[in-house]
Order: structure tokens, then sequence, then C-alpha cells
């Protein structure tokens, strides 16, 4: 009903300094449009419309366009999430050495299933994560956890509780 | 004198702290090929890179002499991109290879900057690589801000290299490369049709040369040692070492640099420590994921990039239990050295299962523009998955390789030969396992099918 009512979102002045210096690294506006969308998630939780709309404007670009890239990558959301992203990878080498029952600990931990999220936790089974030599492994933020057996999920957690690893620290 | 084992061209800084920064990398000689460089012309460099025999380590193994030959004399503006977006299941060197080692990928990519006349260039790294872009940003602050990037690099007038590193969002398909190009653009990451090929027109319409990591980090040693020294390390029309990460069912999973002739029994008993469990190899991943498989008695062969393409002792993928796969022409598919990321399974693994998992990564990944590879993949899944969970039904194999057959070179870039051949490749060569797990579907399962 309220539609076309919608709350204007802005960039930090840290944020809008990066975007600008960003544009000065490429002939256009447009490549930037990536980054901005990593700031925008960031800074505003998820990518909503507004947030979109924000992209959009702060980059002279059209809102459907940014729409269409907001959508093509997994790593941007478009509801809010957790302040950790679980990135559990069950690809083939992972899956070898038991990574979906490590998956399966997390679920079970978290009262989450793959895919959902709480205000504190997202949990993603992620394609591979570049880290197969210590498979089953996941990634949170800059953090990675290797080697993982179920019998770790409850440390992992413990650890992200009092250290969170937002993936927004290194936008 | 082809490279011994503990050869360390690229990985020599592994476990070294300090060489993240430039003071650390320099008193391990970093940056003495640069210099040298600079008092080559371009041209002395791009003959040094295609006697080296250096070719690319992303996947494709082009020869990178070769690559950059293809740049237009008379282009008016070239760039330089390093691909950086390591995602093929099974490969994890990349990411170390950064981790460890940030400057030698950016003199990689001066000198090569140098010899193309590239001046705004680009590092295009995964996004889920958090902790390797905060590593990879400050060596490249780090450089800029000791001469190493920019105007006048080592006092040299008029040359110029600017260095930025863009991070993806999330999806396997950037790491192709004219994908990568459109997501450097601001783009969805859709591949783009060829010709024109990025040598010719690629980022921004320039003509634009893209390389693996492992391929830049390779350049400095081939200006130090030069081109004929680095050849003859390795084997055949391929030269230096190969990174070889090795992960599944072996007792001691790893990223090791290696020979480019040691053989994938040696990798798995004498670098490996063997099987895990005193186990016995079922099937080795070459190359990651797309490629297809090697069975138990195929693991004399080496890791080379020719061996794996056309070694005889390497059965041809077939499409049907008498029909050889054509690559074109009449060509057969063996299989390929890939992105060097090798995975071991053992006597015990349910082959079909790990099939479907290879099939639901590749119908996640499937970026959607071309229909067989769209649809396809998403088939592939469905009746993989069936099979896999006790609810095939006869003609499932049969179906799966038409599907296959479908897709393979149909398609405008190679992700959809990726998801066609390990399918057809595991058809060929554990047909058996397939179909047991058929033949083993109960009543129940296969009223679910129905």
């Amino acid at each position: 009903m309220f539609r076309n009512i919608s709350m204007s979102l802005e960039f930090s002045a840290d944020a809008q300094n990066k975007i600008a210096a960003l544009c000065e690294r490429y002939p256009t506006k447009q490549p930037v449009v990536l980054a901005a969308l990593h700031l925008a998630q960031k800074e505003h939780g998820h990518l909503s419309d507004d947030a979109l709309k924000l992209v959009a404007r702060t980059l002279d670009l059209p809102y459907a366009h940014v729409y269409g890239v907001a959508t093509f990558y997994t790593m941007f959301r478009r509801e809010p999430g957790g302040k950790n992203t679980i990135r559990m990878c069950t690809n083939i080498s992972c899956m070898l050495r038991g990574g979906y029952e490590v998956l399966e600990a997390f679920e079970k931990k978290l009262g989450l299933r793959r895919g959902q999220s709480n205000s504190e936790f997202s949990l993603v089974e992620e394609e591979c994560i570049a880290a197969c030599a210590n498979a089953p492994c996941a990634v949170v933020g800059t953090k990675y956890f290797l080697d993982l057996a179920p019998g770790d999920v409850d440390k992992v957690v413990e650890e992200l509780k009092s250290n969170p690893r937002p993936e927004g620290e290194v936008v | 004198v082809p490279a011994p084992i503990g050869t360390k061209l690229v990985t020599a800084r592994f476990g070294d702290e300090a060489a993240r920064t430039v003071a650390g990398y320099q008193k391990t000689g970093g940056y003495k090929a640069l210099e040298k460089a600079l008092a080559m012309t371009p041209a002395a460099i791009l003959d040094e890179v295609k006697a080296s025999n250096l070719r690319g380590r992303g996947g494709a193994g082009f020869a990178t002499g070769v690559k950059w030959g293809f740049v237009p004399k008379d282009a008016r503006e070239v760039h330089l991109v390093c691909n950086c977006d390591e995602s093929e299941p099974g490969t994890c060197k990349d990411r170390e290879l950064v981790y460890w080692d940030p400057h030698l990928l950016i003199e990689g990519m001066v000198i090569a900057a140098y010899a193309l006349k590239a001046v705004h260039n680009y590092i295009y790294i995964r996004g889920e690589m958090m902790r390797e872009y905060v590593v990879l940003q400050k060596a490249v602050d780090e450089a800029y801000a000791k001469g190493y990037l920019g105007k006048d690099i080592l006092g040299k007038a008029g040359f110029e290299c600017h260095l930025t590193v863009h991070r993806g969002a999330g999806a396997y398909i950037c790491g192709e490369e004219t994908a990568l190009l459109n997501s450097l653009e601001g783009l969805r990451g859709q591949p783009r049709l060829k010709p024109p090929f990025p040598a010719i027109k690629g980022l921004f319409n320039n003509p634009t040369i893209v390389n693996n990591v492992e391929t830049l980090m390779n350049v400095p040693c081939i200006v130090d040692k030069g081109g004929a020294w680095f050849n003859e390390l390795g084997m055949g029309r391929s030269g230096g070492t190969r990174i070889l990460c090795v992960s599944g069912h072996v007792e001691k999973p790893g990223v090791f640099e290696l020979p480019m002739g040691i053989t994938f029994r040696q990798l798995i008993d004498d670098v490996c420590g063997g099987v895990w469990k005193g186990r016995k190899v079922k099937a080795v991943i070459p190359g990651g994921v797309s490629m297809p498989p090697l069975d138990a008695d195929e693991l004399d062969v080496p890791c080379e990039f020719d061996a794996l393409q056309t070694d005889e002792r390497i059965k041809p993928v077939m499409v049907g239990p008498d029909r050889l796969f054509d690559l074109g022409g009449g060509r057969q598919l063996r299989t390929m050295a890939g992105s060097g990321g090798v995975v071991v399974l053992d006597d015990q693994t349910d082959i079909p299962k790990a099939v479907w998992r290879i099939m639901k990564f590749f119908a996640h990944e499937s970026c959607g523009q071309c229909t067989p590879c769209r649809e396809g993949t998403g088939w592939l899944e469905k009746v993989a998955r069936r099979v896999a969970e006790g609810r095939g039904k006869p003609g499932d194999l049969d179906l799966m390789a038409s599907i296959s057959h479908g897709i393979a070179g149909n398609t405008i870039c190679a992700l959809g030969d990726a998801a066609a051949w390990p399918m057809l490749g595991f058809l060929t060569k554990f047909r058996a396992d397939f179909e047991a797990a058929i033949k083993s579907s109960g009543p129940a399962n296969k009223e679910q099918a129905a």
C-alpha cells in the first residue's frame, strides 16, 4: 500500500570518499558498482530497494542496472542477515571428508537451516572456497576455519560470538 | 634438466610472514627482476616469455607468450588483468600465493605490463577471499608508496603502471575471462561471445591480456634466469614447475610446487603419503572438477599439460558404450591439466553421489545465458540426484549422457563443457557404479521416482 513511499538512504562520508577514490581508477563510474554495493550492504545491512536506489543515484546508473547486478552475485543479500556469515563449503573436496556432516552440526547448533539467518548468524552452504587442502572448511569474513569436524562447531560458534567477523569489515 | 622435487619458483616465500612487506620481499631478492626487466626492451621480455614455454595455469594451459603476442602493435591502450577469481572446486593455490607472496604477483604484473605497454591494470579477486584482499590491497598500497607502482617506476622516465584491486561478489563464472571483464566493467558476470578475443577487444573495448595468478608470478624468474632456463625445468612444451593442490582421500593433502613430469602415482604415494586409511584409489580428478577423471589404471601419466590431453594410456571419453565423444574434427577427449586441483577419491567413494555434487555445483553456477547450459546443468543435477539417492530409473545413464552431449560445444563459454565433460568421463569409466545404484533402487524408491 505504501510502496511508493521510500526512505532515502545515504552513504557515510567515509563510504562517499571511498567511492569517489575508486571512480578515479576506471574510465567510467559503472565499474565501481560492485564496490558500492559492498559498501551499501556494509552500511545498511542488506540491499533493500532503497539501498539499490542509493547506489544507482551515487553512480548515475539506472536502477534496473544496479538491480540486475545485485541479484547476480551471491554475496549480496536482499534481506537482513546475521552479523557473521558462516560460509560452509560442501563441494567435492569438503564432501569427501565430511563437509555435509559439519554443515548439519552448524544447523543444529545455530537452530538455523542452510540459507537462513538470525540477527547473529547467517548460515550459507557455500561452493568451493579454495581451501580444499584443509577440507572441510568454512570462511567467516577474514577468518578461515580449516580441517573441521562436527565436534568443532561449538568452539567456532562461541569464538564468533565473542569475536564477530562481519564481512563488511574488509570493504 | 627437469626440475627436481623441491624446486621452488613461486612458493619459496610460503611461511615467511615478513615477505608481505616490500622490505621483507626485497631481502629475499624481490624486485630485482623488475630492475633487470626495465633495462630490457618490451620485445626482449616477450621473447623470453615465449622461449620459456610458460603456459597459463588457470585452466586452459594456453602459451602465455603467444597470448601476449596477440595484442595489436598499434594498440592505443592495453590492459593487463590478473584473474584471481579462483573457484574451481579442488583448486586452492592462488589464494595461498596471494596470501604469502603478494609482491611477487605485483612484480610479475609490473614486468608484464611493461612488456605489454599496459598502463591501467587490474587484479580481479574473488569476493569471498576477504583475508587475501586485505593482504593484497596493503601490498599494492605499499608498492605505490615505495615507487614500484605509479609513474616513472624505478626512475624509468615515462614508464607508468597502475594496479587496482577489484573485488568480485560471488560468482564462479567470473573466473571465465570474458565474464570477468564484464564483471570488472560493472555488469552481470556473463561471458562474451568470442571472437573477438580479449587480446584484440577486451576491457573497455581495449586489447586486454587476462592471466592467472600463478602464471604472472612465474614472470619475474623468467626475466631473472631466462626463458631457456625456465623451459628446461619443465617437460615437453610446458616450461617451469607446476603447483598441484591435492585434496580428498589422501593422508597428507596440500598445495605443492612440483616438477611438470611428476606422475599421479608419485604425487599420491610419495608426496601425499598415499591414500588415507590404507585404502586404494578409485578415481582422480586431475585438474578441478571440470575435467574428466582418471581411473586407478591411469595414474602413471605425468601431470603435464599435453600428456593429459594426448597420452594413450588415458582412455578417451565416450558418449555411449560404442560411441566416442568428438571434441570437434574427430579429436578425442581424454582429460586436461586444468587448474591443478587434484581430487583423490578412494575405493569406498560413492561415485554417483560425488558426481551429483559436481553437477549441483554447475547447475548453481550456470549464468543462465545459454539455454543448453542453463537447462541442461539443472537436468543433470536432477537426474544425478535421483540416481545417487536410489531413485534412479533404467535409461538414466543414457539420459545423462544425452543431456551432456547436448550441452558440450553448444554454449558461449566453457562452463557447459565443464559440466558435460566430467559427467561423460565418469559415465565412461565408472559405469558399473551407476548401474549398481540404479539396480539397487528399491521398489519404494522407484514408486517415489515415478
